[in-house]
């Protein structure tokens, strides 16, 4: 399975994240919000003309922005 | 035991917990240096009172913000903290309580949301996770007060925990698993109406439509009790009782440069709160009786869309917008504000993240965002001639905002970091909370800000009795002649809209000008400079060096826009 950019993902499709790019206070940032490896999420709506993502955790939800998400790989659950 | 320090995620109702543990006697302030705020207060424990402090939300001990900077050196002042966590969110909550309990500092948890997990179909061992963690767990729900008992007598039990030792950030998040694996089980999570109500209020095809009726209702219900407030509570007051009590002042001080300072000129032998000037008359009428009403009902307002739950979702709604004006979603909060009142608009651009945020949004505010009382004027002189004047107006302004956000976020120099914030359930607010949080801010403002007002009123005054004022409107009426396409005289509305932009529009009316020319003079009126209640705020806020810089913008602006106007409108 191929893993693509959050940014990509279809809607209400649950994907998994499998990495996460960027510094180690990038990679802090997403975690302690909830946003892991492992972790399986899916796209609650995107912003029309490249805006923000918001995501949803089971339960918790996050607003990220593009270029944010562009950073978080994922691949779709079966 | 001296003072406790209350650290949690955002969003966590922390600050409900709070106020059910705080008496009347709390105070926000800001934290030195910054322009994060934080509220303390004091509580009883057993026969003592000790000092509590709401630190900011933070998601962790590794600080990523200014705010989650405060936090962390506030924990170490700390002699207890009450660590609160969101039962419904265990999972991620826990990172910041291992961290904590990794420090030496006694440490009680909160489980608050306690009631939701039930409805959530989640399923928490208390006891097993005070095993686990070795430290007090109890669970509260701050909305009606459950469990805030417990927690205060508990307090003193509070202690380090033996079994937390420091550890990378790695084998946190496996010890996270490993409790959570022990202490909670998840049953399936149906979807309920509130999730319903969230999503549609997130997604851009309904969510829109909702924000706007929501922004609608909200200025609606801002007015009402600032209107309300002001008939039938300040006027009275300065009416009634304050003002014959002046009148005898008056008349003890006789004329001269004191009275004229105190209490200014009399209007047909009487005081005139916006006209006289004085001091005692117009310097603590603009404040008290036109300002403080509207940032009452502003400020209760914002509360309560804060504590729902909606601001964040009105924040992800239009962050394409504000991203392209250099700020991000949340620099919807400053002008939702602005457009009732500039000074809680100014206030609340230090919620924005970054120096460059702040002074694109405060510029922003100060040029193309008409607050509630001169927007009403605007009705009042252009609605005769029609419905088309009024739309130019506010069309001019929008694009005024929108092209100086564009070129403003090109020059301005610093980061604007995109958004990222987390989206809260939407919760039902606490009705105490909210008092308390508006009363809070409403207290900072009465310390904070009001001396700044009377100030600027002090000075206009005395630039107004030394005749600097005529002089300068003499001097400008040349300008508004050549370059704006208006009569002279119309450079005394621009000096006193200095001081209120309303009175300054209704000033524009005997100058028996074309609607065109009333449509320049009003957009140029809320250009040009903000009133000096904006004016004083702002200077602290931004500071003195980058308020020039702001300043010198907004009367370029003014300029050009004028002088575009005029050649489109009117012709050379």
């Amino acid at each position: 399975m191929e893993a693509i950019p959050l940014t990509m993902v279809p809607h209400a499709k649950e994907v998994r994240i499998v990495e996460i790019r960027g510094g180690h206070g990038f990679q802090r940032k997403m975690r302690v919000m909830g946003l892991r490896e492992g972790k399986i999420v899916k796209v609650v709506t995107k912003q029309p003309l490249h805006g923000p993502i918001t995501i949803d955790m089971g339960g918790s939800q996050v607003t990220v922005g593009m270029g944010m998400a562009k950073r978080i790989l994922v691949e779709v659950v079966k | 035991m001296k003072r406790i320090v209350l650290m949690g995620n955002p969003n966590v109702g922390k600050s409900v917990v709070f106020s059910r543990l705080t008496g009347a006697n709390v105070v926000t302030s800001n934290y030195p240096g910054t322009t994060v705020d934080f509220s303390k207060g004091k509580m009883r424990v057993g026969d003592k009172k000790v000092e509590i402090i709401d630190a900011p939300g933070t998601y962790s001990l590794e600080p990523s913000n200014k705010a989650e900077e405060v936090a962390v050196e506030m924990l170490a002042s700390a002699d207890v903290v009450i660590n609160v966590v969101d039962a419904t969110n265990l999972e991620r909550n826990l990172f910041l309580t291992l961290e904590l309990l990794e420090r030496d500092i006694p440490t009680i948890i909160a489980l608050n949301l306690w009631d939701e997990t039930h409805h959530l179909g989640i399923e928490i061992d208390k006891e097993k996770l005070q095993e686990e963690l070795d430290v007090p767990v109890v669970a509260t729900v701050a909305l009606s007060g459950e469990g805030i008992k417990e927690l205060v007598t508990s307090l003193e039990k509070a202690k380090v925990s033996k079994k937390i030792e420091p550890m990378s950030e790695k084998e946190r998040w496996i010890k996270i698993g490993e409790i959570i694996k022990k202490v909670e089980k998840v049953s399936h999570r149906h979807h309920t109406f509130r999730d319903k109500i969230a999503d549609m209020t997130i997604k851009p095809s309904t969510g829109i439509p909702i924000a706007i009726l929501i922004i609608f209702c909200a200025f609606w219900v801002v007015r009402f009790i600032g209107e309300n407030l002001i008939t039938y509570i300040f006027d009275p007051f300065f009416e009634e009782i304050y003002k014959p009590l002046l009148m005898h002042l008056n008349e003890w001080i006789g004329s001269g440069f004191i009275r004229d300072i105190l209490i200014g000129k009399l209007v047909d032998g009487n005081i005139d709160f916006m006209e006289s000037m004085g001091m005692l008359t117009t310097g603590l009428y603009v404040p008290f009786a036109a300002v403080l009403p509207y940032i009452m009902s502003f400020y209760f307002m914002l509360s309560i869309l804060e504590d729902s739950g909606y601001l964040p979702r009105l924040a992800t709604l239009v962050d394409n917008i504000f991203h392209k004006l250099g700020m991000h979603g949340h620099g919807i909060v400053p002008l939702f504000l602005g457009l009732g009142c500039n000074v809680p608009g100014a206030l609340a651009a230090r919620t924005l993240e970054t120096r460059k945020q702040r002074f694109i949004s405060s510029t922003l505010l100060a040029i193309a965002v008409p607050c509630m009382a001169q927007t009403a004027m605007i009705f009042g002189i252009l609605g005769p001639y029609g419905l088309y004047y009024i739309v130019l107006v506010f069309l001019t302004l929008a694009i005024v905002y929108v092209t100086a956000g564009i070129i403003l976020s090109k020059f301005v120099k610093g980061e604007s970091p995109e958004i990222f914030l987390e989206i809260p359930p939407y919760r039902m607010p606490s009705i105490k909370a909210i008092l308390k949080k508006t009363w809070m801010r409403i207290r900072w403002f009465l310390g904070d800000a009001i001396p700044w007002l009377i100030f600027g009123v002090f000075i206009v005054n005395i630039l107004y009795s030394i005749g600097f004022l005529d002089w300068l409107g003499s001097a400008l009426s040349p300008v508004m002649e050549k370059i704006f396409g208006l009569p002279g005289e119309a450079s005394l509305a621009l000096i006193i809209g200095f001081l209120r932009k309303d009175l300054a529009v209704g000033m524009l009316l005997p100058l028996k000008m074309k609607a065109m020319q009333l449509v320049i003079a009003a957009t140029i009126l809320t250009i040009y400079f903000p009133c000096v209640a904006t004016f004083a705020v702002l200077v602290k806020e931004l500071g003195i060096k980058d308020m020039l810089k702001a300043t010198m913008i907004m009367i370029a602006t003014a300029i050009m826009v004028g002088g575009t106007m005029k050649i489109l409108l009117i012709g050379l």
